[in-house]
């Protein structure tokens, strides 16, 4: 895991394709998308509500809600092994244990009525042979290790008891129990305060360097992006439409979604009162999606037929930076 | 900016407010403390001005938004609008009418069952302004002030998106004419591209009807960007007032100080020192004896601030902070 030369990916995701049935028939919340996570590294998943961020993740963990959330193709490669061909058993040898996950709400994540201690013993009780009472002095360590004061009595109590900033340390505790390879981290900070969230990604990043794991970061806040990841991938609509690395993404954005977006956010160095500029209308509704560039509508730029129903290649235009080039919308 | 803030008249005073809640105990549920929700905030606001109030959850803010539009019984202090008592108000009805409120969730702020027409247009009703046609057109000229089109006024809350719900709910708040807009939080529901878009909404409004904002947000950038005045709120108590420019450039409170470098930027290649305050706000129900951050931090002087009485000092034009031998 120490190996820096490593340049090999930890996480493949190829043309990965997922559909959910719905009243207005099958709509596709994925299409084709592409990425990979590089042992060590951290990668951000950026876009809109809708997007299908979070859908990535839920599918790499093979947790979509079922049955109406099916992976209708792509492969998804992990540590050498592909996780779409393993059984449940399987399967949940590997959740918790190879990758963990953070979710949003630490209150909807954490079981109400088991204590903080049980819950993170848990991770330990099912993944490594020990017994219940080593898991719990384990459990207590772990506490420590998230930066919670007085560990040794904070296992008896339960999440009503702490706070969110608290909460979360108790989720990333219960994540990162087993030293998983992949930390899967779904808008890890969205319902903090901004100064826990600068505590909880400070964590996030000193535990990911201390146990050499590598980090799949969805957010929608380019700020934390460009404070924690290494490389981003920008999603819009289902898709990955841009992809490189944060110092080249931010410097020079291609995609007119992912130009848009950068300079729809305001700023704490910018002229005050002006108009901010803004993406026209809203985030498409996945069941009216066409075949081709899914930006057009909302670029304000003319698209030929054929440009709207061909989808764009998804094209390496510099080293390690990807788009989906769409000729109206991006600037080569 | 600033330069006609002088003649401007003062729209909105608020004097020493405090809003204590009780804490009920025992078997006979009597008040055995109390919740210092909002504790000695004064703060003025002139016509036409946008004050940003920031601070962390349960810090107050909200209480203190509630405080203003009469939704909470203020403990004591006073609130006068337009030189009008507001806690003892006889014209309450207009008060009503010229302070309104948009919230944060516009999913759970408007009535699923209401069409937007009569969203809208209760307020109307509720204070018998016009007949049922000219309220009908008030309606549609409100839509259209807000950017959505005529016929939306026939369709229910759930056929629209976020950013177009929020429009509503300004619509909303805007059909009494009123002259002081309290926002609290009305973009952290909405995506960022949406986001931008109710901001320039409100800006434009703000112009075009002269109103003026009391605006509540968690983003800084987002309140930097609107506000002409910020005022930085711990635990109940304003630490920080001054122009937002100013606050922003030269931040004397540690709090301040701690909350701006907490705000990630968007820019990789700016590396910065990042101050990471450790803790969180404490409870208002049992504050710390001295200053409440000071305390947070473990300040090395925070045994000096037990017990004293401090003071809000001038530290430049406009700017202000509360004094405090550990944080200032």
């Amino acid at each position: 895991m120490n190996d820096e030369a490593k340049t090999d990916a930890l996480l493949e995701v190829k043309e990965l394709s997922v559909s959910f049935a719905t009243d207005e028939g099958e709509v596709d919340a994925l299409d084709a998308v592409n990425f990979d996570v590089k042992h060590g590294q951290t990668l951000g998943l950026v876009g809109e509500s809708g997007c299908g961020k979070s859908v990535t993740a839920l599918s790499v963990m093979r947790l979509l809600p079922r049955p109406i959330g099916k992976i209708t193709g792509g492969r998804i490669h992990f540590s050498g092994m592909d996780l779409l061909k393993l059984t449940p058993d399987e399967m949940r040898q590997i959740r918790g244990n190879e990758i963990g996950m953070i979710f949003q709400e630490p209150m909807n994540a954490l079981n109400p009525v088991r204590t903080i201690g049980d819950q993170i013993s848990e991770s330990f009780l099912l993944h490594q042979n020990i017994t219940p009472k080593e898991a719990w002095e384990k459990s207590i360590d772990m506490l420590e290790d998230v930066g919670i004061p007085a560990p040794e009595n904070r296992v008896f109590e339960y999440p009503h008891q702490l706070s969110g900033g608290m909460r979360q340390r108790i989720v990333i505790a219960i994540a990162l129990a087993c030293k998983p390879k992949l930390v899967i981290a779904d808008e890890p900070t969205t319902a903090l305060d901004v100064t826990v969230q600068s505590q909880i990604l400070d964590l996030l990043q000193s535990m990911k360097e201390r146990l050499g794991s590598s980090v799949l970061l969805i957010t929608h806040d380019l700020g934390v992006i460009a404070e924690t990841c290494d490389e981003v991938c920008v999603m819009y609509a289902g898709r990955v439409v841009e992809r490189a690395s944060t110092v080249d993404l931010f410097a020079n954005p291609i995609h007119a979604y992912t130009r848009g977006l950068l300079s729809s956010i305001p700023r704490l160095d910018g002229i005050p009162k002006t108009v901010l500029s803004t993406i026209d209308g809203m985030v498409p509704s996945l069941s009216e999606l066409n075949k081709g560039c899914r930006f057009a509508p909302r670029s304000g730029l003319e698209h030929s037929d054929e440009q709207l129903a061909l989808r764009p290649p998804f094209t390496e235009v510099n080293p390690g930076h990807w788009v989906e080039a769409c000729p109206v919308c991006t600037t080569l | 900016m600033h330069n006609t803030m002088t003649d401007r008249e003062k729209l909105l005073e608020i004097e020493d407010l405090r809003v204590h809640f009780p804490v009920r105990g025992g078997v006979f549920r009597r008040a055995v403390g109390a919740c210092k929700a909002v504790d000695g905030v004064s703060l003025s606001l002139k016509k036409g001005q946008t004050l940003g109030l920031v601070g962390e959850s349960g810090c107050g803010k909200s209480t203190l938004a509630k405080a203003v539009v009469k939704l909470v019984e203020p403990t004591s202090g006073s609130i006068r609008f337009k030189n009008q008592k507001v806690t003892q108000s006889e014209d309450q009805i207009n008060f009503r009418k010229s302070v309104q409120m948009v919230f944060q969730d516009p999913a759970e702020s408007l009535n699923s069952r209401m069409t937007v027409g009569s969203i809208i247009g209760e307020a109307l009703e509720v204070h018998k302004i016009g007949d049922k046609s000219e309220r009908q057109g008030r309606v549609e000229q409100l839509l259209k002030q807000v950017g959505l089109s005529k016929s939306t006024s026939r369709r229910y809350p759930f056929e629209f998106s976020g950013g177009q719900r929020q429009r509503i709910g300004i619509a909303r708040a805007l059909a009494l004419k009123p002259e002081l807009l309290v926002l609290d939080e009305p973009v952290s529901a909405l995506d960022v591209s949406v986001q931008s878009q109710v901001l320039n909404l409100l800006m434009d409004l703000q112009t075009e009807l002269q109103l003026t904002y009391l605006l509540i947000a968690h983003d800084l950038a987002v309140v930097k960007h609107v506000s002409d005045i910020i005022a930085v709120m711990y635990l109940g108590k304003i630490v920080e007032l001054g122009p937002a420019e100013e606050l922003y450039s030269n931040p004397i409170h540690a709090y301040t100080k701690a909350l701006i470098s907490a705000i990630p930027i968007p820019d990789p290649s700016r590396k910065r020192k990042k101050v990471i305050i450790p803790g969180e706000v404490p409870s208002p129900i049992n504050p710390p004896a001295g200053c409440a951050f000071g305390h947070r931090i473990n300040h090395p002087l925070y045994q000096e601030s037990i017990d004293g009485k401090f003071q809000f000092m001038a530290v430049g034009r406009d700017h202000w902070v509360l004094e405090c031998p550990c944080c200032v």
